[in-house]
């Protein structure tokens, strides 16, 4: 049996780090309701972006003449995959699921003969996919600096496939973040961006629209800014969906750590209480000896 | 006629307008009730928009305006309040337009198509400047 000080020290350090990750779960929470904030101040103008994509991509679909954003390199050869993961870690599996799905994700394409190179967003999901895929990892792209997401973060990243697609260094790119279903459900999702596809629910509006300049020109102007604004899109629900899973982790961490309080309590109490016990009978039967 | 002005990060406008005056690319517009509907890309500049007696300026670079039969709405990737405008927020701008150039001079040296868009995109900017009052740096080119 551990002794009564050993047990006062347990006690005492769970419960200083049941202090640690409740505070880290109300500010989590604090985090999560900005985050959101953010997400659904960005709705209007990816919503608006979409449907005007929707009509210009259906027109331009066909033709040959179609910006290469849009109908491809005429390869799927060799397959980006964009990995979105957060810089921090003590989120749960946030990070570990959406690794995993790139991973089985990049297997599969292997399987197929591809050639796959990674490019990660954020630190932790670097980490994770270093020892697999070391040799696949092309770039990571840092966001440790990065306290507010801005259009501007999501702009860098697109610049930098951007940048890889004209040079001709892959055909498809895929971009693998945790979609924010609520606190305690992240789903982690795969999205095509290059070739640009209009997500489905988009239909091209019946209005006959007047282009200035011509159609192609706008579509040659915008497809960049579409991958620009889909990566802005994921960036914000990733940043949702790492604060709700860090905010459901600590929540259990906290509650388990204060059954682990209550279990090491009851231990105490029944050591003390045994150890009075033994010193009665020792007082005892020393007084019925004499 | 419903005026909106987005951007990425916010919606920054939503109002009832009588004209609206669109930097577009291939020339400025206004836009009254009844107008055709259009889809015009926007170049760097000041946007304009007269609503009951009182008119709201915005500096906005990059997207596109669509205009329908319900009003119409501005899509900008970078959209600022005239007053809000700040000398920093205007070096970034200017920034970006030269980053635009000179990557348009790597990439396409032999073509001066994308050349010459950017070098305009930075005239554009150096106009914007003026108009509203503030430096710009002058464009390397």
């Amino acid at each position: 049996m551990p002794n009564l000080k050993d047990l006062k020290n347990r006690i005492a350090s769970v419960k200083s780090t049941r202090k640690i990750t409740k505070a880290m779960q109300m500010v989590a929470a604090a985090k999560l309701r900005r985050a959101q904030e953010a997400a659904e101040q960005s709705r209007p103008y990816t919503e608006r972006f979409l449907a005007v994509m929707a009509g210009l991509s259906s027109a331009a679909e066909g033709s040959d003449s179609a910006p290469k954003l849009l109908s491809g390199t005429g390869s799927d050869q060799v397959h980006m995959l964009v990995v979105m993961t957060s810089e921090r870690g003590l989120c749960g599996g946030f990070n570990t699921n959406i690794v995993k799905l790139a991973k089985s994700h990049a297997t599969k394409l292997q399987g197929q003969g591809k050639t796959v190179k990674i490019l990660t967003v954020g630190k932790k999901g670097r980490d994770q996919l270093k020892r697999d895929f070391g040799d696949l990892l092309v770039g990571h792209v840092d966001m440790s600096d990065v306290k507010r997401m801005s259009y501007g973060d999501a702009q860098g990243v697109a610049k930098n496939v951007l940048g890889r697609f004209d040079d001709g260094e892959f055909d498809v790119a895929t971009i693998f973040f945790g979609k924010f279903q609520n606190v305690v459900t992240q789903i982690p999702t795969a999205q095509q961006i290059i070739p640009f596809a209009v997500p489905e629910g988009y239909e091209a509006s019946e209005t006959l629209y007047d282009y200035e300049p011509d159609e192609e020109a706008i579509l040659a102007d915008l497809l960049p800014r579409a991958v620009a604004t889909a990566i802005f899109a994921a960036l914000l629900e990733n940043a949702a969906s790492e604060q709700g899973a860090r905010m459901s982790a600590m929540d259990n961490a906290t509650r388990n750590a204060g059954d682990m309080i209550d279990q090491l309590t009851i231990e105490y109490n029944r050591s003390r209480q045994a150890v009075i016990t033994n010193e009665l009978i020792e007082i005892i039967s020393g007084a019925e000896a004499l | 006629m419903q005026f909106d002005l987005v951007s990425p990060e916010r919606e920054l406008a939503s109002m009832e307008a009588a004209a609206v005056q669109i930097p577009g690319a291939d020339g400025d517009m206004t836009v009254m009730a009844d107008h055709a509907p259009t889809i015009t890309t926007l170049r760097p500049g000041l946007l304009r928009v007269e609503a009951s007696g009182s008119t709201h300026e915005y500096v906005v670079t990059g997207g596109f305006a669509e205009i329908n039969a319900q009003g119409v709405s501005v899509l900008a990737e970078r959209a600022v309040a005239r007053g809000d405008m700040t000398q920093d927020e205007m070096d970034a701008m200017c920034d970006e337009a030269q980053d635009v150039y000179n990557r348009a001079k790597q990439a396409a040296a032999n073509e001066p198509g994308p050349v010459d868009d950017a070098v305009k995109l930075m005239a554009d900017m150096v106009a914007v400047g003026s108009e509203i009052g503030l430096n710009t740096k002058q464009p390397s080119l």
